[in-house]
């Protein structure tokens, strides 16, 4: 299964490229009155010129994630780990240095520009306001596809469409020549056809200016299909990382794998959803064990107590479960369920017997 | 007697704009479903399709055209008289995006239910089978809307949108706003509902993919018109519009480059 591997640049997810333009690791974030730990040890990386995509259900982390990239945390939290930036950390910034790094080297774009955007104010004003000179926000207006930008800069927001708006906030983010975009949910809120516009625009970005992309969304699909590299997350913690193409044809993780099964897809055959029992976990549901352990199907009586932790898989990606076939001479796993029949474990299947790939193939 | 169980004849809907203009929201569309059965209304934002599916339930007047169903005209307003609104009610119910505005906000799972079914007469004690049917506990039976999860008050708007006992039940972005394992279990209680009661369906939504496996037959719609019609998955695998194959093209699958959707030019409407 030579194909299942990264294909031209065989850095493994689970060990950071020594560049890594954003570097998280092991952050643990705790708030007041929380049972669990809103992020639990979670690593991830971002390579300039990357696109990385943070999946996950609501609760689940992936914004609190992106937004410690900014040093931004809920009040009252206690954060533990590190989170570098270009080899500066962030958890210990303040005053003007986490001022200065939070207007240059990262730039966040939610998913409601109306949210972002001053109504009374034009949108030129915005982007001079980050630091466009006037001649300056009327290239970035036309840079990111707006038609018309010398109109554009004297109008106010009531004035745009939605996708105008992102548009709009998207070159509010460039204007500060950022080299790490946040994009939390940017396009969840779009029209598809707008959602494909926006991001054929984001790719563009990153191939004239190197830009980094940590690309936040619920939908699998759209990050399998878009990004480099995808995490997945579930209850604060990173539960699978992998290359785009590997999360598509042979999930590691049961997690994943629901959330394959359960998205409706537009191929030829209906295959039927198959949804994942229960709900996503709140903040008050604690886990002695595998926080997925309720809503597995293939849980066994030792995942109520193991610890999750990333577990190396053979193509360089992880995967948090105690029965993913580990990458050999690393990490054994429960030497116990060593001898567990290979039919059990449909990943690892995949992997002995390219032939029935086709059985894992979601997409 | 005729075989359509709902019949919708050229509704149009025009808005006056701010500034002396209007906005044409709908314009002559015209479509039939069959009894028990399933018909999306596909579109992007300003298509039409939520004008239309309001137009159904009577919470917008068209302009003109009629909506029938099983060859009874609804009038354009809520008849006079006890007898004839409820009989009306029962037609058609409805199924919104966000439950917590549609919801009473006093009123627990269990009184939301009986609420309905007393109106219509028909048994309290069937509260309990209603939420047994849509997979509510009896925790979630004494819960109020704001102590249920997105899904458990999506389930609690289709119980009683059920306990009126419609013939077609209407449903705008009813499962757009959860998280999809929470949207799978919501499209296979639809399935289930629409084979045990025979309810028909008519599902407004953006999402293509969640429309393919919904419902039967679909309209894709573009600033008030309707630009294709036909079989759910004759319409999606082979499209005739190019607007539907803009649509399609646009929704991400593996191998997908938005470049190549990006700005495909498109005949003016």
């Amino acid at each position: 299964m030579s194909e299942n591997r990264p294909r031209s640049t065989p850095a493994p997810a689970a060990a950071p490229p020594a560049e890594a333009l954003l570097e998280i690791v092991d952050l643990t974030l705790r708030l007041p009155g929380a049972a669990r730990p809103v992020l639990d040890s979670v690593s991830l990386t971002v390579a300039p010129g990357e696109v990385v995509a943070l999946v996950g259900e609501s609760g689940s982390g992936k914004s609190t994630t992106a937004k410690a990239a900014l040093g931004l945390f809920p009040a009252g939290a206690v954060a533990s780990g590190s989170v570098r930036f270009d080899g500066t950390e962030v958890l210990g910034l303040t005053g003007e240095r986490l001022r200065a790094h939070r207007a240059d080297g990262v730039a966040l774009v939610h998913q409601d520009p109306r949210a972002a955007l001053n109504p009374v104010r034009r949108v030129g004003d915005f982007l001079v306001e980050r630091g466009a000179g006037r001649a300056e926000a009327v290239e970035l207006l036309a840079s990111v596809g707006l038609p018309d930008p010398q109109r554009r800069v004297r109008q106010r927001p009531h004035e745009m469409s939605g996708g105008m708006l992102q548009r709009v906030v998207i070159a509010g983010a460039l204007a500060a020549r950022p080299r790490l975009l946040l994009a939390d949910e940017a396009t969840s809120a779009l029209d598809v056809t707008t959602q494909a516009d926006i991001l054929a625009l984001l790719r563009t970005l990153r191939a004239e200016h190197g830009l980094g992309l940590l690309f936040i969304t619920h939908d699998l699909h759209l990050a399998a299909a878009y990004s480099d590299r995808v995490y997945v997350m579930y209850a604060g913690r990173v539960v699978e990382s992998r290359t785009a193409s590997a999360l598509f044809t042979a999930p590691a993780h049961p997690y994943t794998r629901g959330l394959l099964t359960c998205s409706p897809t537009l191929g030829d055959t209906l295959t039927p959803l198959r949804p994942i029992p229960g709900r996503p976990p709140s903040l008050s549901d604690t886990f002695p064990g595998c926080p997925f352990v309720e809503r597995c199907a293939e849980a066994e009586p030792t995942c109520e107590t193991w610890s999750p932790r990333p577990v190396p898989l053979p193509d360089g990606g992880a995967a948090a479960c105690a029965f993913v076939n580990a990458e050999p001479g690393l990490s054994p796993v429960f030497t116990a369920v060593g001898n567990r029949p290979a039919g059990r474990d449909r990943w690892a299947q995949t992997q002995a017997d390219g032939a029935d790939a086709d059985e894992v193939n979601h997409a | 007697m005729t075989p359509h169980l709902l019949e919708a004849d050229s509704l149009s809907k025009t808005y006056p704009l701010p500034g002396g203009g209007s906005h044409q929201a709908a314009a002559d569309v015209t479509f039939t479903v069959p009894p028990g059965g399933a018909l999306g209304i596909v579109g992007e934002s300003g298509s039409g399709k939520t004008t239309v599916a309001r137009m159904l339930v009577g919470l917008v007047r068209p302009d003109h055209g009629t909506i029938a169903v099983a060859g009874r005209a609804r009038e354009p307003r809520p008849p006079r008289g006890r007898a004839a609104r409820l009989a009306r009610a029962r037609e058609i119910q409805m199924v919104f995006q966000d439950p917590y505005v549609s919801l009473d906000p006093r009123l627990t799972a269990t009184q939301c239910l009986r609420t309905a079914l007393r109106l219509h007469d028909r048994g309290e004690a069937e509260a309990a089978e209603l939420l047994d049917r849509v997979g509510l506990g009896p925790r979630e039976a004494d819960a109020r809307p704001r102590d249920l999860s997105g899904g458990q008050r999506q389930r609690l708007a289709i119980a009683r949108a059920l306990a009126v006992d419609p013939r077609i039940l209407v449903l705008d972005e009813a499962v757009a706003a959860l998280d999809v394992s929470i949207q799978a279990q919501i499209l296979q209680l639809l399935a289930e509902i629409r084979a045990e009661t025979g309810v028909a369906l008519v599902f407004v939504s953006h999402d293509l993919a969640v429309v393919r496996h919904v419902t039967d037959e679909v309209l894709v719609m573009r600033r008030g018109k309707v630009v294709e019609r036909g079989a759910t998955a004759r319409v999606l695998a082979s499209p005739d519009d190019p607007y539907t194959r803009l649509l399609l093209a646009s929704v991400p699958t593996e191998g997908w480059d938005p470049t190549d959707t990006a700005r495909t030019p498109l005949p003016p409407p």
